[in-house]
């Protein structure tokens, strides 16, 4: 069977369904009806042979490090319930087609495409979470259940309602999935094996799996509904009609059943296993029964039905005996239908007469007869009422109860079940009474009890028998299975059988034989019909107060929102300065750490390598703490230029040419730009604010600068371990073909690095030139508001002349107009001998961008203009070459960045290896070329900025109210 | 590395920490300035005593060219990120007409918040 296929398919046709948006129709209901009768055709031609106890398995493996793969194995029951996910999504999507037309022919809601396209990514999420076998793969689609009954419960984005119980039923499906997580990790790593048959084949046990199991069971009830985590199933039916039934009703919540099932004949006997499974299941039994026999709603009455039905399918198929896993299987088939159907019914009430609330439906059988009948018959198999499937199934479910002997568990469940059988019989009738006879008794404005109305016969439409069709086929199956029961429970037994090897010898039969099954049955329908019809009588037809666990829920949540609130308040205080200071401190309790733990001995250090190096260090530092005292921004700037100088002079004593050269560029652009930003700020500093103590900033201060010296020094006292880069040499002249071996480390060893760090320099140059964009903008607009008026072409030439003889000046004029080419060149060959010289793209980058900045400081902006070209565009280009250098080899075989050599022969120069890591070097050196341009044309100062603004460059913008304390 | 490169990298991460606490943001921005500085001295100082630069061809023994590489590429993204830094003061520039780093006014809210809540109950 391509079981692979049957899940990726489904996927593939929904995200196809989706990607239109809202231009998709109705229709789309058809095309994922066609999927799953496609996937329905596939189970039931690899059926027989599953049912003779093949098994098929496929698996695509994803990280095998680690273990993840897709797993999925088809089983008896596997099959099973992919049959009823696929057959009970078919009538969906068909019933779903006319559900969503609108009234009177009118035009439907915009976004059935997007209902249809999210229902069969659901349904696709079902069948692969009911045939993984691996643990995450089970994971996997247990949350991408979760996510789409949230998307599909939120539907109506926009009533607050719908938001609530999405984000509700998220957070309780989601939070039982983690812990569903967390146990499948625990028993994983107990079993050593990460799935579900290898894990039933061995199972561990010890108090470790016995937790584990404990956290399954939760994430389990969290998806089925079950107590104590109930409450987000009511909530759900915000849903449209269609996603309740096959949701909420047959599928998704069967999920837990599901996983429950399997587990419990391997795991049962585990300590907490029964009387986990039997307390919640039995809680959720009888407190949905009592909730569905209050409610005035017929869909919220069929929701907390299932909440019921959900806790006896958790009894039957938790406990683990044989019988029982038989009855569940049956039952898990009999509630599928039966529940679909009562679901769709609603629906169809709901479409055709505006309301579902049962105060307001008296006499609507006699007005839709066919629909009554349907109702009918799903609600009977509900009651449990001979000859339906449900009553079958539910008295295997006794016969079993009723054979466990000496266990404290059976004889609760027993009397659980059988209370449990008495409320569904009464709320069976109390909703079909309600919804097509009699309706349900309603009160006056003074509490007096009324008997409802008929409804009005003009306000029912008659729905096509189109529309009937879903329901029809579910109800007719419903008894149609009851009446076969024999034959169906042959197929049961095969199925179960996959579960537990006892349960495929058992049978279903339609006539038990007078005995204390039957009498049980019996008894629950006199009795549940009574307390239908006691209740009723007294019923005064209020709405039920919401459900106790909800409370609790909103406790919780908003107990979490206050929490989050003052975790914040508390943490983020707002200030820069703070948190650098947090930050700064914790980088001294680290190096602190470090020094208590004692440090190497730091005698035998030299004081300096050599005479130049004390100058420099000299130079350099003092110049670092001039700063301090600096009160001008440019002054600032200068200094820290200078002490970058002298640090590119250490590098060069060191023996780092590539460094030092580098430095220099990078210092020299740095004041250019500083010096092109400058002039939009105010020249002087502003006095310090008063943040913190200056004691406390200059402790900070002088501590980072001692921990980061006394760092320093033990490094390199304590070094134990080798030059890192000794192989690099080795290695680089013959695999690289180049003498540099820093340049070789950067565009070969180590090119991907390079390859990920000129991506960040072009995302910082997109960056600079947004922010600077949207700020001149807005300065433009302020301008023009301010009547200065920008299409003056004579305005803006004077103010463009005004702005080239600010920097004009006839030496560097005459200077640079020879200089700028030149350096263009040299820029070049600085890139290109890098290989095998100190050199390299960043370096020719930079000096190729100086040239052009030396072209601008003599001839103004018109020496590279924005609008001329792009720098951008270089970025883009620069990157673009170095990507495509990287993987051409991967096209010829070879590895990303691998490098290929070959040498030439061209007449005079002779022999000229060429190796192609040096265009990556190339794409580098472009790249870097048009970020710096980049940052440049943003923060040349354009003649608009000028307009209107006189005086000096350094000046700060008109009309800013901190002018006046600035320029003292 | 000797003592005076040791003490010179704690110059200058000290001055670098000095200015990274002002408000004002062009001087935060020369603060991260030296003290990329002064990491990347220590990252090179830390690779081994001055030597020939790791050339094939000249003599050994060479500069240990791994934590070169590590420094050229930091000193690259240091130009990037002051370039950046650079635009957001003349945003903040151009918002305010000034480039201090302001509160964060969500931020001191909540706080201010917090603290009323705790106020009115204690």
């Amino acid at each position: 069977m391509p079981i692979l296929l049957l899940v990726i398919v489904p996927f593939v046709v929904a995200a196809a369904v989706l990607a239109p948006g809202g231009r998709v129709g109705r229709g789309a209901f058809w095309v994922a009806a066609l999927t799953m009768a496609g996937v329905l055709a596939v189970l039931l031609a690899g059926a027989p042979g599953i049912l003779d106890g093949e098994v098929d398995q496929e698996s695509l493996t994803w990280v095998g490090d680690l273990g993840l793969t897709l797993a999925f194995r088809v089983d008896g029951f596997g099959l099973f319930m992919a049959v009823i996910v696929s057959g009970i999504g078919l009538l969906v999507f068909t019933y779903s087609s006319a559900y969503f037309r609108g009234h009177h022919g009118g035009a439907s809601r915009p976004d059935v495409g997007r209902i249809a396209g999210l229902l069969l990514a659901f349904g696709a999420s079902m069948l692969g979470l009911v045939l993984a076998n691996g643990f995450f793969t089970l994971f996997l689609f247990w949350e991408l259940t979760s996510v789409t009954s949230f998307l599909l419960i939120g539907i109506d984005d926009r009533r607050v309602a719908a938001r609530a119980a999405a984000q509700r039923a998220l957070l309780v499906t989601g939070l039982g999935g983690l812990a569903l997580l967390a146990g499948l990790v625990l028993l994983g790593q107990q079993s050593g094996t990460t799935t579900l048959s290898g894990l039933i084949a061995n199972p561990p046990d010890g108090t470790i799996t016995t937790v584990a199991l404990v956290l399954v069971l939760t994430g389990a009830f969290a998806k089925s509904a079950q107590f104590p985590f109930h409450f987000w199933l009511p909530g759900a039916m915000a849903a449209p009609t269609p996603v309740s039934a096959y949701l909420h009703s047959a599928t998704m919540v069967k999920a837990g059943i599901v996983l429950i099932a399997r587990l419990a004949p391997a795991f049962a006997t585990v300590g907490p296993w029964r009387p986990l499974v039997v307390g919640a299941g039995a809680a959720s039994l009888l407190l949905g029964g009592f909730r569905a026999l209050r409610e005035q709603d017929a869909k919220l009455a069929l929701a907390h039905g299932t909440v019921s039905q959900l806790g006896l399918l958790v009894i039957l198929v938790g406990i683990g005996e044989p019988e029982l896993t038989y009855a569940g299987t049956a039952m898990i088939l009999a509630h599928a239908l039966f529940k679909a159907a009562l679901f769709l019914v609603v629906g169809i009430v709901d479409h055709q007469t505006n309301t579902r609330d049962m105060r307001r439906l008296a006499g609507l059988g006699r007005l839709l007869p066919g629909l009554a009948v349907i109702g009918g018959l799903a609600a009977l198999s509900m009651a449990a009422v001979i000859p339906t499937f449900g009553f079958v199934a539910k008295e295997a479910g006794l016969h079993g109860l009723l054979e466990l002997e000496g266990m404290g568990a059976g004889t609760v469940a027993l009397v659980a079940v059988v209370l449990g059988s008495v409320l569904t019989v009464a709320y069976s009738v109390r909703i079909f009474d309600g919804v097509f006879l009699r309706g349900v008794a309603t009160s006056t404005a003074t509490g007096v009890r009324m008997e409802p109305a008929p409804i009005d016969p003009a306000r029912v439409h008659h729905p096509r028998p189109t529309f009937l069709v879903s329901p029809a086929v579910l109800a007719a199956l419903s008894v149609l299975f009851g009446l076969a029961a024999a034959r169906v429970g042959e197929v049961i037994a095969e199925v179960a059988g996959s579960l537990d090897p006892k349960s495929a010898d058992k049978h279903l039969v339609l006539w038990p034989g007078l005995g204390p099954a039957l009498g049980i049955s019996v008894a629950t329908w006199v009795v549940g019909a009574a307390t239908a019809e006691v209740l009723r009588r007294r019923s005064r037809g209020r709405d039920p107060r919401p459900v106790a666990a909800t409370r609790v829920y909103a406790w919780c949540f908003d107990g979490l929102m206050r929490g989050a609130r003052r975790v914040t308040g508390v943490v983020q205080s707002g200030s820069l300065p703070v948190y650098l200071g947090v930050i700064l401190l914790t980088l001294l309790a680290g190096l602190g750490y470090g020094a208590a733990k004692g440090f190497p001995d730091w005698t035998d250090l030299p004081f300096a390598d050599s005479g130049v190096e004390i100058v420099l260090a000299i130079a350099t530092g003092a110049l670092a703490l001039a700063v301090i005292g600096a009160r001008r921004r440019f002054t600032s700037a200068l200094l820290v230029g200078g002490s970058g100088y002298g640090l590119a002079l250490l590098f060069l004593a060191y023996g780092a040419p590539d460094l030092a050269v580098t430095q220099f560029l990078v210092e020299t652009l740095i004041i250019v730009m500083f010096f092109l930003v400058l002039q939009h700020l105010p020249d002087r500093f502003r006095p310090p604010p008063s943040w913190a103590p200056k004691a406390l900033r200059i402790g900070l201060s002088v501590a980072v600068g001692v921990m980061v010296t006394v760092f320093a020094l033990a490094v390199t006292a304590g070094r134990e371990a080798p030059s890192a880069g000794s192989d690099y040499v080795e290695r680089s002249l013959d695999e690289a073909g180049g003498k540099n071996v820093v340049n070789v480390t950067l565009v070969d060893f180590r090119g991907f690095d390079t390859l990920g760090e000129i991506t960040v320099l072009g995302v910082a140059a997109i960056g600079v030139v947004n922010l600077v964009g949207v700020a001149r903008r807005e300065q433009r607009r302020k301008r023009l508001l301010d009547g200065i008026d920008l299409s003056d072409p004579e305005a803006l030439d004077s103010a463009d002349r005004d702005a080239r003889r600010r920097f004009r000046s006839i030496v560097l004029s005459t200077t640079s107009r020879g200089l700028a080419p030149m350096l263009a060149v040299v820029a070049v060959y600085v890139a290109a001998r890098g290989h095998n010289a100190p050199g390299g793209g960043f370096a020719g980058g930079l000096i190729l961008a100086a040239a052009v900045v030396l072209g601008y400081l003599a001839e103004g902006r018109r020496s590279f203009s924005p609008r001329r070209a792009s720098p951008l565009l270089l970025v883009g280009v620069g990157l673009g070459i170095a990507v495509a250098v990287a993987v051409t080899p991967l096209l010829f075989g070879g590895t990303l960045l691998e490098s290929a050599i070959w040498k030439v022969h061209p007449p005079v120069i002779g022999e000229v290896k060429l190796v192609s890591s040096a265009l990556f070097d190339l794409g580098v050196m472009v790249l870097v070329t048009g970020v710096v341009l980049s940052a440049l044309a943003a923060f040349v100062r354009e003649p608009s900025d000028d307009a209107g603004a006189s005086g000096s460059a350094l000046e700060g913008a008109p009309g800013d109210p901190s002018r006046e304390g600035v320029s003292g | 590395m000797s003592v005076v490169v040791a003490l010179l990298v704690g110059v200058l991460a000290s001055v670098g920490t000095w200015l990274i606490l002002q408000h004002t943001l062009t001087r935060v921005v020369l603060g991260l300035g030296l003290f990329a500085n002064a990491a990347n001295l220590l990252v090179l100082a830390a690779g081994g005593p001055p030597a020939e630069a790791p050339i094939i061809g000249r003599d050994g023994p060479f500069n240990d060219p791994v934590p070169q590489a590590l420094v050229l590429t930091s000193i690259v993204i240091g130009l990037a990120v002051i370039t950046f830094l650079l635009a957001v003061a003349y945003r903040s520039w151009t918002i305010d007409g000034n480039d201090q780093v302001e509160d964060d006014i969500e931020d001191r809210r909540l706080a201010a918040e917090e603290r009323a809540r705790k106020g009115t109950r204690g």
